[in-house]
């Protein structure tokens, strides 16, 4: 038998934890559980926003899968992404925040000037690099003739269009550096010291001592790089909007993906298939899929010991 | 700090080889910092330069404007709309990183302070919500805002969300609690405090870094946030954000780089100014986010 008293205690505590978690409770409620319900629903149903919904089975995951043009080449340029966006980003911050904690002298400008750039906002920096590649008149063919070296056509060329986001993304680098700065701080000084004093040179003390130190840190990085990469939808968008010529808002159709569907992801088959064609149904089968490889990536994150959560958790 | 006042004492006591070894060091590491400083400023350089030049040369392959138009800034100001893009930006990212702060504290102290059931389950719908792809839930959402609520047009749909909780937030208010000792809180309900004043007077003022880091970035990301606009405020530009505004601005301006460049600047100038005023909440958070824990 619970004593009463005790009873009405656990009861107020539980009331208490509740007040504190209400904001979020609701807000999982009606903004996370309720419409990936629906979402899940309209999935199996043909939908236009204007007709109620229509069971018809699996016809929009068939369609999505085998005759939407745009399906195959978003998911290879997000698999492109994922390869060559995100190891590039990784190496090149692991790099930046090498350099970082070896520079001594004006540490402090050089960390702020390489880490700037990541706070430029998506939408100008994507124009900006637009208008820096720009073949012909940008200033990065400029100084490429400077060199001799061939100049290609970045974001209007379907094989340089990844690269040149790349480049982008490169630019952006500075979470990571300051990540992996912190990381590198935190490694024992005292092993590298052990480790000079047994003759190990530059190279042999960055791969047996740092890169195991750090390794954890470059999971994270790695996956959370993915999970991005997965979810990139505005500097893509911008680039092919801006190097297409196309106006913004004005209704003018835009070949989703230009050039040549080169910078596609997947995200953006949500907004082509749901407020272009307004094909609700089969938006959602892409939303299942993007939900799917998220979670799939997230899960990934958490087995790692101690995960995102802190060790109590 | 003291790794490096040891070294350099070493490098002076054995002189000689070692010390022309360490200059030669020194100038290398420096000399790599110049190039990836070059690689990180001079996009910008270029932007600022282009931003000033006359419309014809902004067409050239110059790098260097010949005349210098200050004027471009002051076209790009008083172009129709962009100042209600400022307003509207203002509001979103002000209002939005309000309520989101006073919405996710209490959620955040209750994960990481209060101990019950489902705690474990509540954190990891937490960062599911944090990881999910806001394409994922948008046609409902989409639906329910603009069919039921009439609020399309708007940027009501994606600022009245954030009174309740943002899952990123409520994840990293929650990592800098658990860094706060209990002793202090347990003092507090020793002296009779209930958790809402322990919370307000005890955790509150231990917490400000933390709060600190999550109100920028929160206002980074209502400023920076292209698709919510696109979903929800497209179809009435006088509900466009900075961000959306922008990129049709480039569509409008599509010969003028000049303009366009200058527009950028003027979108990209705040947040940058915002960072040099709170840069130490910023670094600190964004560490937050990928080491401690």
């Amino acid at each position: 038998m619970v004593p009463p008293a005790l009873l009405a205690k656990r009861r107020r505590a539980a009331l208490r934890t509740a007040a504190f978690l209400s904001p979020w409770l609701i807000g999982f409620a009606v903004f996370f559980a309720y419409p990936l319900l629906s979402t899940a629903y309209f999935s199996f149903t043909r939908y236009d926003g204007f007709r109620p919904p229509a069971f018809n089975g699996t016809a929009n995951w068939s369609y999505v899968f085998t005759d939407y043009p745009l399906f195959w080449p978003a998911l290879r340029n997000t698999l492109w992404l994922v390869v060559v966006m995100v190891s590039c980003r990784v190496v090149f911050g692991l790099g930046v925040g090498l350099l970082v904690t070896r520079v001594k002298t004006g540490a402090g400008l050089f960390r702020t000037l390489f880490y700037l750039p990541y706070l430029a906002p998506p939408v100008a920096a994507t124009l900006a690099f637009v208008f820096l590649l720009n073949p012909g008149t940008g200033p990065v063919d400029t100084l490429l003739d400077g060199t001799g070296l061939p100049a290609p056509g970045w974001f209007t060329d379907p094989g340089w269009s990844k690269p040149a986001l790349t480049a982008l993304a490169l630019w952006g680098v500075g979470d990571l550096m300051v990540i992996f700065m912190a990381a590198l701080l935190d490694v024992p000084k005292e092993q590298y010291e052990a480790a000079e004093l047994d003759g190990a040179g530059p190279w042999a003390r960055f791969r047996h001592i740092t890169l195991p130190n750090i390794s954890p840190i470059i999971l994270f990085a790695v996956v959370t790089g993915v999970i991005q990469a997965m979810q990139y939808y505005t500097q893509p968008l911008v680039a092919g909007k801006a190097a297409a010529g196309v106006i913004g808002g004005s209704g003018q159709q835009f070949e989703p993906g230009y050039p040549d569907k080169s910078t596609l992801t997947l995200p953006q088959l949500v907004y082509n298939l749901g407020f272009q064609r307004f094909d609700y149904g089969a938006a959602c089968v892409l939303a299942l899929v993007l939900f799917a490889l998220s979670m799939a990536f997230t899960a990934l994150l958490m087995r790692r010991r101690g995960g995102l959560t802190g060790a109590d958790a | 700090m003291t790794g490096r006042t040891r070294r350099t004492r070493r490098t002076r006591r054995t002189g000689g080889r070692a010390g022309r070894r360490a200059l030669l060091h020194w100038i290398g590491v420096h000399a790599l910092a110049v190039a990836a400083a070059l690689f990180f400023v001079l996009p910008f350089v270029f932007l600022l330069l282009t931003s000033l030049m006359a419309d014809q040369q902004a067409l050239t392959r110059d790098l260097w404007p010949r005349t210098w138009e200050w004027g471009n800034y002051a076209a790009v100001w008083h172009t129709p709309g962009f100042l209600t893009w400022w307003r509207n930006t203002l509001l979103y990212a002000g209002l939005g990183t309000l309520l989101t702060v006073v919405s996710s504290v209490p959620v955040a102290y209750a994960l990481a302070k209060f101990r019950f059931r489902g705690r474990r389950l509540a954190l990891l719908l937490v960062i599911a919500m944090m990881m999910l792809p806001p394409q994922v839930v948008v046609i409902p959402m989409y639906l329910f805002w603009a069919r039921e609520l009439d609020l399309s047009g708007t940027l009501w749909p994606l600022i009245v969300p954030m009174a309740f909780g943002d899952a990123f937030s409520v994840f990293l208010l929650r990592q800098f609690l658990l860094t706060i000792p209990d002793e202090y809180l347990d003092a507090a309900r020793v002296d009779g405090c209930g958790e809402l004043r322990t919370l307000l007077r005890v955790v509150l003022p231990m917490a400000r870094p933390g709060i600190a880091a999550v109100a920028l970035f929160q206002f980074f990301a209502a400023w920076n946030d292209y698709f919510g606009p696109q979903i929800y405020a497209s179809d009435n530009p006088a509900a466009w954000t900075l961000s959306y505004g922008l990129e049709s601005f480039k569509g409008a301006h599509h010969t003028n780089w000049n303009l366009t460049m200058a527009a950028t600047v003027l979108v990209m100038a705040p947040v940058i100014l915002l960072f040099f005023l709170a840069q130490k909440a910023f670094v600190e958070g964004v560490t937050l986010t990928g080491v401690k824990g």
